[in-house]
């Protein structure tokens, strides 16, 4: 089995009296991509934002090459290598698109500066079909566009661990085709990735393992045909009568 | 360096030259408004620096200045004038970065309404420690002249100038940039935003108490309540963003016209300043949102050109 | 216990000003830097009605209040109604609500000195002094201090207990869920925020009944009433009362043992303290 890039071990978040994420633990593979699955309101996108360091778990661990992540502000999470999209796609809407991506090279996990870090930029914008597009202003892009900015924005940082905060959701189904396929060649080359997810067709194709997670706790992990048929992950989903 | 970075630097070059050779040329008159123009174009475009890009508006202007007039009140005799300049920037910048240490990590209220008092404690510290000691006002009797004042100034304008040019082309201008346009992507794309806003906040804070220090043999007497009066602070964001804080240029557009509406306003009805003040702030907001180098960004735009 | 007594009356009528700035910026999301400037309105109003009409100021208040109201709900109305539609985030519309709030700030104190002059304005009303524990008051701040518990308990009231207060709190929490459940966000925002205005206003004529005004003090009442919303917590009414009692205890400490011009001084070390410790304010959650 390869390196584990990341490890997380009892990580609990508390929002006053609300558990939102309780006792999580799973790992992260080197070049593997990891879906991080669940209904909604499970604790997703709560876990996500504690590796990210949007803020910091209330309890447990989360190692990165083995240094740890859990209380570090997110401008150090970003430069020790985790890079990450948003669920609300946010662009910075007074810069031109490849300014946007540029941004994310200048300061995140291997810096670059002035012509360096623009050819980079350049080549990721190719590499997510949006070549042309670098001498634009962001609010000319289409949805789909805004996406491809985001996820060259996060590449850009050249992280150790990329996460994707529901990166298809809101695309019609030939977009879906497209983002589906784009996801799968960081796959090919290598990249390690989580992926938060509810659209159950990228995951079936995309992820290597997958977590499931409910009211906040892990129910089920494995591959995705391993874990989708699991009884709990059934329950979760579909409610106790169904089961 | 490309042909226009050639042309910018020749015209900007030709400009300060004129500006340089006003004493010569221009009157007593001309001189007195040139110095005030040459102030408030320091003060101007060092707040934009960080005050544009960031959208944290800094009412601490008065602060700083007032630091630096006591700083010359209070060493004027006993150190070579040229270094008073140096002292003050280091005190206004110390100051600058204690006010960004506390309020920066806050969200722009805090710091709008910690930069508004500012000016007005710092004033009430400094009366108390003369009322403890028992000193007063300070006379600053120097031998420097009104265009000696003049050139200074002129010249802390160029440093100004200079360090707002690299800082555009610096990491530090980027990341300001970014944080200005989405404080939460700059964090999560690895930027310490908290140290880069102090860190750029210190500039204004040097520049003004710098000027400070030069202008205190200007009003020959210092006091804390002239030397701290809040009102400067609002004259500088007034010009700023009425010129427009996109470019470096734009604050000066702003100055040259409010200083001279200024000066008209106190001598017919010295009683309706503030008014002028309010509806300037007004006639920002609602009609001139981007300033003068909004309009001319524009203008540019409708006509053609790039 | 001077100090307490004396600083517990000064806090009572901050805490009736903060209330008003408290509503417009938790509810309408305004923060009004002209706040100052209503407050000497409301109490140049009162001076006026007591030296020119023989009006108590008790009595004024039945005019000030309506009359502050409709002024406010008009700013709302044709000044910030346009700024609130073209904010692209809250933070576009905290900066253009500051500029905006600025200029009237100074455009009313500029008519304020163009009709009443520069002047200081202050006039005996209730000058007595009265006993309490053992040290003797001025009549009128204990009045004040009265009035501005009576009529901050009422807003309470009102908040917590009608249909109307109620909406105002859900916009409060979160403007951007308040319409699903049939709430008119703007029509909540202008109650709210002319509402605030009137109880600023009402300060305003309550503190003149013991303080000197002139025209351009408002900005120091401002800076006081900003203080104590962000030490209490945003749309906390419990907090800015409790807040403001501190200011006025920590003022008059000051001013007694210290140096009586030191008082903002001693306002910022509050400030100070809060924005390290709980920038969240005195009763606010720990942000998530």
């Amino acid at each position: 089995m390869s390196k584990t890039v990341l490890q997380v071990r009892g990580v609990t978040k508390r929002f006053g009296g609300l558990v939102a994420v309780k006792d999580m633990a799973f790992d992260v593979h080197q070049h593997e991509v990891m879906g991080i699955i669940g209904p909604n309101g499970s604790g997703k996108s709560t876990m996500i934002n504690m590796i990210s360091g949007t803020f910091a778990p209330s309890a447990g661990s989360i190692l990165l090459n083995g240094r740890e992540l859990a209380g570090q502000p997110a401008h150090r999470i970003a430069q020790l290598g985790v890079a990450r999209t948003f669920q609300l796609v946010r662009l910075l809407p007074e810069m031109s698109v490849l300014d946007n991506v540029i941004a994310g090279a200048v300061f995140g996990h291997r810096r670059r500066w002035g012509h360096s870090a623009e050819t980079f930029a350049r080549d990721l914008l190719a590499r997510v079909g949006l070549a042309h597009a670098a001498g634009l202003p962001v609010s000319t892009l289409t949805y789909i566009d805004t996406k491809r900015v985001e996820l060259a924005r996060a590449l850009a940082c050249e992280p150790e661990v990329l996460l994707l905060d529901e990166w298809l959701a809101g695309l019609n189904p030939t977009e879906l085709a497209v983002g589906i396929a784009l996801i799968r060649s960081l796959r090919d080359e290598g990249r390690t990735v989580i992926l938060v997810e509810h659209v159950m067709d990228a995951i079936r194709s995309l992820c290597d393992r997958c977590v499931v997670m409910a009211s906040g706790e892990k129910i089920a992990e494995g591959t995705p045909a391993q874990a989708l048929s699991d009884p709990h992950v059934i329950r979760a989903y579909l409610g106790e009568d169904d089961a | 360096m490309s042909a226009r970075e050639v042309r910018n630097l020749l015209v900007s070059v030709v400009l300060l030259g004129l500006c340089a050779l006003l004493p010569v040329y221009g009157s007593a008159y001309w001189l007195t408004m040139g110095t005030t123009m040459a102030m408030f174009a320091v003060l101007a475009t060092s707040w934009a620096l960080f005050s544009g890009p960031t959208h944290y508006i800094s009412l601490a202007t008065a602060a700083f200045f007032g630091v630096g007039t006591f700083v010359t009140g209070l060493w004027f005799q006993s150190l070579p004038f040229w270094a008073l300049p140096l002292i003050a920037a280091v005190a206004g910048a110390a100051l600058a970065a204690l006010v960004g240490l506390v309020t920066l990590r806050l969200s722009g209220v805090y710091f709008v309404i910690f930069t508004l008092g500012l000016a007005e404690m710092v004033r009430q510290v400094f009366t108390w420690v003369q009322n403890q000691t028992g000193a007063r006002g300070m006379y600053v009797l120097t031998s420097l002249t009104e265009r000696e004042i003049f050139w200074m100034l002129l010249a802390l304008g160029t440093l100004v100038y200079l360090a707002g040019w690299l800082i555009g082309r610096s990491r530090l201008g980027f990341a300001l940039r970014i944080i200005g346009n989405d404080e939460t992507v700059a964090k999560h794309s690895g930027i310490d935003t908290a140290r880069a806003k102090v860190l750029l906040f210190m500039v204004p804070g040097a520049a003004a108490a710098a000027a400070g220090a030069m202008l205190a043999p200007r009003y020959i007497y210092i006091e804390p309540a002239t030397a701290f009066a809040p009102l400067l602070s609002f004259q500088v964001v007034i010009m700023a963003l009425l010129g427009g804080t996109g470019r470096l240029w734009g604050p000066i557009a702003g100055v040259i016209p409010f200083t001279l509406l200024w000066e008209a306003i106190t001598r017919q009805a010295p009683n309706q300043t503030l008014l002028l003040l309010g509806l300037a702030f007004l006639l920002i907001v609602y009609v001139l949102p981007g300033g003068f180098v909004g309009l001319w960004d524009r203008a540019r735009r409708r006509w053609g050109g790039r | 216990m001077f100090i307490l007594i004396t600083g517990l009356l000064l806090g009572g009528t901050y805490a009736l000003i903060a209330l008003g700035l408290n509503l417009q910026y938790g509810v309408a999301r305004i923060m009004n830097l002209a706040n100052g400037e209503m407050l000497v309105a409301g109490g140049f109003a009162a001076f006026w009605l007591y030296t020119a009409g023989q009006i108590n100021p008790i009595a004024a208040l039945l005019v000030i209040a309506p009359l502050a109201f409709a002024a406010n709900w008009l700013i709302y109305q044709v000044m910030l109604v346009p700024l609130v539609k073209r904010a692209k985030s809250r933070g576009a519309l905290e900066v253009d609500s500051i500029l905006a709030t600025f200029g009237m700030s100074f455009a009313f104190v500029g008519i304020m000195s163009w009709i009443f002059g520069g002047g200081y304005f202050n006039y005996a009303f209730l000058a007595t002094p009265v006993d309490l524990f053992g040290s003797s008051y001025a009549q009128n701040r204990v009045v004040a201090f009265v009035l501005a518990v009576l009529i901050g308990g009422a807003l309470w009231l009102w908040l917590s207990f009608t249909r109307a207060g109620l909406n105002l709190r859900a916009v409060s929490v979160n403007p951007r869920s308040a319409p699903l459940v049939g709430i008119d966000v703007r029509a909540a925002s202008a109650l709210a925020f002319a509402l605030g205005g009137a109880v600023t206003a009402t300060g305003g004529a309550l503190v003149s009944m013991f303080f000197t005004l002139d025209a351009s003090v408002g900005v120091l009442f401002t800076m006081k009433a900003l203080i104590i919303v962000i030490m209490g917590g945003v749309g906390d009414i419990r907090g800015t009362i409790v807040a403001a009692v501190l200011l006025g205890i920590a003022e008059t400490a000051v001013a007694r043992l210290i140096d009586p011009g030191l008082t903002l001084a001693a306002a910022y070390l509050l400030f100070l303290l809060v924005l390290l410790f709980r920038p969240q304010g005195l009763f606010g959650k720990a942000q998530t």
